[in-house]
């Protein structure tokens, strides 16, 4: 039992399926899944869909924190890509016009050059993490106002609209697409991680940066790919988020979803110092923060209050993480049962 | 001596730990005007006690009292106000504050409901004199050496009017000269009426300074002695039991085998990044060629040139007759360097990594990262190498941050010995090391020359030194004074070398 408790992933797990508890009685009809024109209908099947961007910016925000960093300039990543292939899609860039391939391909490669500037920033210029990207999160969306023209891109119109409306909104399969992508670069990740060094030196320059320049470790490499790994999976998120929508908004597209990555890191249960890390406890926690998202729209509660009840939730979490507060709440518990018993 | 007026006692202290008796039924009694060195081995019980004096941790059973009357500390707040003041190993300032902030942070006197800087200043300026040094006080700290910062460490713990002054191992990163000062300073305090506890790893300096020593061993007391009556090589049977003969064996294991000179890397006109000026050095096959020169001599930076830790800006360096260009970490590792820093926390060991994670660590560098060790392998080198090197530990995942400081340095040497080097350089290997481990591991690097692996030693103790070094290279600021092999090394003439920086 103890063994399971001290598992990293046990509790965000345990935090998930209180949740859904809770929605079981409380948010009618949660848990209906219908049928509806040949796939999965119902509010579990919109969390799996809608979750799909924030699960792929935690992926990459994972692997960047556990090299002690951070990436805030995911939310203006994804609305560059967003405005790049919505731009192409809809033909008003002047290249590539209309053509889905294009579209796809450039809005990626903005996402790898977003990310090797904040690693070539971060690793070779050695600014601080949060003060490099904080660079493309301030400029990331005038640049991406400027792709677009300053204009919001509808793309209801465009002769490939059908095709990239489906790569975010789409099913297959009865499942949202968008979840076969999360689960596949998961697994491309995790392969990275588990089977090859990359994770263990990744950990070991989180940790000690000193020793494992010592030890051999190319620190400032594996930094640089981090980051870029972190751009390039924000530029897919980008590509997700502009489809769901038809269109690219330059000012809201993905806007806080850097906070939202950093929350689902931290509540799966990986330390923001940077060190021993679990992509998997991230994704738990990216679902738990949309989990948490509907519910609250389900529940009805004010708009107003969201934010303030989102935070709650947080605390109760983050002090069920800690080994000292359980400690203290469950000995405390303990004794007045002895107590009880004793009279 | 006897008649002096007792200032602590320590009666029947224990502490257990979860599996652990960390301290049982221990006496510890400090006078007036005295330094105490307080002696044991790692694990024996010496930080627990200074813990549970100064409330760092409470204790199970016992009494304390100070000036007769019984105390009970409860924080280490506590313990400054009743007037026992410490002063660890790593120093815990600010490197980035001024000298004076550091010593009044958290008490700064205040004038008008504002800081009062100018009486800051000025009274920390006295406490600086008072220990006869003379600084600016508004520079930042870490624009100071390790000595000066060690000394302001010390006036920190003056200001709070102590009485009991607990000084955790503060020569270990001190020089010669600067332990010489240091002691100068303690030997003041002591005149003055306070009384002080000295925890140290450095034997010699325990005959120089101490008045008394109390020998812990397993968490029990084994002694109170007077200095001067009681002989160093009897000390140390106390300390490590009968264990001593290990030490001596170690005299005997060494060969002179230099007949057979094949050199392995040579250095010419090396100047670097690190400061160090015109360096020619050689090192040859199955040597162990010791560094010796005070702290800051360029000791350091001549393995860090070697290893590409620090950039070569002149000269050249090859490895097995071919030049090495843009040396780097990672190239040194793949001709076959290892380099154990003197710094085991910072730029050794990786915390909260397993032992089985940080013994596999340079090896998968020198692999590279996609050549990955399947989990396995990794358990079957490490244990191989927790056995060969006698590791204690439960098992391969525990954190290294667990072991003591003796087991850590072992995982490191195993780090280097997995990636199968023909050069290690050791620096300060032994540093904060018990007796016990320290003889092993200075065992294990001769055992190593015998197979041919050449190896850089770098010790602040000169009879270690001496005794694992076949040849020694002199530095003195940043620049090699000669060479000394054979019996032409001894302590009085490195010292002289030293002091009179003349080259041979």
């Amino acid at each position: 039992m103890k063994k399971l408790t001290r598992n990293q992933i046990f509790w965000p797990l345990v935090a998930l399926i209180v949740l859904l508890i809770y929605n079981a009685f409380f948010a009618k009809n949660f848990f209906k899944i219908s049928v509806v024109d040949g796939h999965l209908y119902g509010n579990l099947i919109d969390i799996l869909k809608n979750f799909a961007p924030l699960a792929l910016l935690s992926i990459g925000m994972t692997l960047v924190i556990a090299t002690g960093g951070v990436d805030i300039s995911v939310g203006s990543v994804v609305a560059i890509s967003g405005a790049i292939a919505c731009s192409i899609i809809d033909g008003r860039l002047g290249i590539f016009n209309h053509s889905l391939v294009s579209a796809l391909v450039s809005a990626l490669l903005s996402g790898l050059a977003c990310g090797l500037w904040n690693g070539f920033l971060v690793a070779k210029v050695k600014i601080q993490p949060m003060v490099a990207t904080l660079i493309l999160l301030t400029a990331g969306r005038g640049i991406a106002q400027l792709i677009t023209k300053g204009k919001i891109v509808t793309i209801n119109s465009a002769p490939m609209m059908k095709e990239y409306y489906f790569i975010g909104a789409g099913y297959l399969l009865g499942l949202p697409f968008a979840l076969y992508i999360v689960i596949a670069f998961l697994f491309l990740v995790l392969l990275l991680v588990k089977r090859t060094a990359f994770g263990l030196f990744l950990q070991s320059l989180g940790i000690n940066s000193k020793s494992s320049m010592l030890s051999g470790i190319n620190v400032d490499r594996i930094k640089l790919v981090v980051y870029t790994i972190s751009g390039f999976l924000a530029s897919i998120a980008g590509i997700l988020i502009s489809s769901n929508i038809k269109g690219a908004d330059c000012n809201n597209a993905g806007l806080f979803i850097e906070l939202d990555a950093i929350l689902s890191v931290a509540i799966g249960g990986n330390s923001l110092n940077g060190g021993k890390f679990m992509v998997q406890a991230s994704i738990v926690g990216a679902l738990f923060v949309q989990c948490l998202t509907t519910t609250v729209y389900a529940l009805g509660v004010p708009p107003e209050a969201i934010s303030l009840l989102k935070a709650i939730v947080i605390i109760v979490l983050c002090l069920f993480q800690s080994d000292s507060f359980r400690q203290r709440v469950f000995k405390g518990f303990k004794r007045s049962v002895k107590g009880a018993d004793a009279a | 001596m006897e008649n002096k007026e007792i200032l602590l006692t320590m009666r029947k202290i224990s502490k257990t730990f979860p599996g652990v008796k960390a301290l049982n039924n221990v006496d510890f009694t400090l006078r007036k005007g005295e330094i105490h060195a307080l002696l044991g081995e790692n694990g024996a019980g010496k930080s627990t006690l200074i813990k549970v004096l100064t409330g760092v941790e409470s204790m199970d059973g016992g009494q304390v009292t100070l000036e007769g009357k019984p105390i009970h500390v409860k924080s280490s707040q506590h313990a400054q106000t009743l007037g026992i003041s410490t002063v660890y190993q790593e120093i815990n300032l600010c490197g980035n504050l001024s000298v004076a902030e550091n010593i009044f942070i958290g008490r700064e006197p205040m004038a008008y409901g504002m800081i009062d800087w100018k009486m800051i200043n000025k009274r920390a300026k006295e406490l600086l004199n008072n220990l006869n040094v003379d600084i600016d006080v508004t520079k930042t700290l870490d624009s100071y050496p390790v000595a000066i910062q060690q000394m302001v460490a010390i006036a920190r713990a003056l200001d709070i009017s102590a009485k009991v002054l607990i000084l955790d191992e503060p020569t270990s990163s001190l020089d010669a000269a600067e332990c010489k000062e240091l002691f100068t300073v303690m030997r003041k305090l002591c005149n003055e009426g306070m009384g002080i506890i000295f925890v140290t790893h450095f034997l010699d300096q325990v005959y120089e300074v101490s008045d008394r020593i109390t020998v812990l061993r397993n968490g029990e007391l084994v002694g109170e002695y007077e200095a001067k009556s009681l002989p160093k090589v009897e000390l140390i049977g106390k300390m490590i039991g009968k264990d001593y003969e290990q030490l001596q064996q170690i005299e005997s294991a060494k060969k002179a085998h230099m007949e057979n000179k094949e050199s392995y890397l040579t250095c010419k006109n090396l100047t670097t990044e690190g400061n160090l000026k015109n360096l020619d050095l050689e090192v040859n096959k199955g040597e162990v060629l010791g560094l010796a020169g005070l702290l800051g001599s360029g000791r350091t930076e001549t393995v860090r040139a070697l290893f590409g830790a620090d950039k070569i800006l002149g000269g050249e360096l090859s490895v097995k007759n071919t030049r090495i260009r843009n040396n780097k970490p990672i190239t040194a590792i793949r001709k076959g360097m290892g380099y154990c820093s003197e710094d085991r926390k910072s730029e050794g060991i990786v915390g909260e990594l397993t032992i089985r994670e940080n013994i596999i660590l340079a090896l998968q560098a020198k692999k590279g990262m996609f050549r990955f060790i399947g989990k396995k392998e990794q358990t079957k080198i490490s244990q191989q190498y927790i056995k060969l090197l006698d590791i204690k530990t439960p098992g391969c995942e525990q954190q290294i941050k667990n072991l003591s400081g003796g087991n850590q340095q072992k995982v490191l040497l195993a780090r280097w010995l997995a990636t199968n080097p023909e050069l290690l350089m050791l620096d300060e290997p032994t540093r904060g090391i018990d007796v016990g481990t320290k003889a092993e591991i200075q065992k294990i690097v001769l055992e190593l020359a015998e197979k041919g692996m050449s190896i850089i030693f770098i010790s602040s103790e000169m009879d270690e030194m001496l005794r694992c070094c076949e040849r020694m290279v002199v530095l003195n600021d940043k620049k090699k004074l000669g060479e000394l092999s054979g019996n032409e090394k001894n302590e009085q003439v490195i010292m002289e070398m030293i002091a009179g920086g003349k080259s041979v």
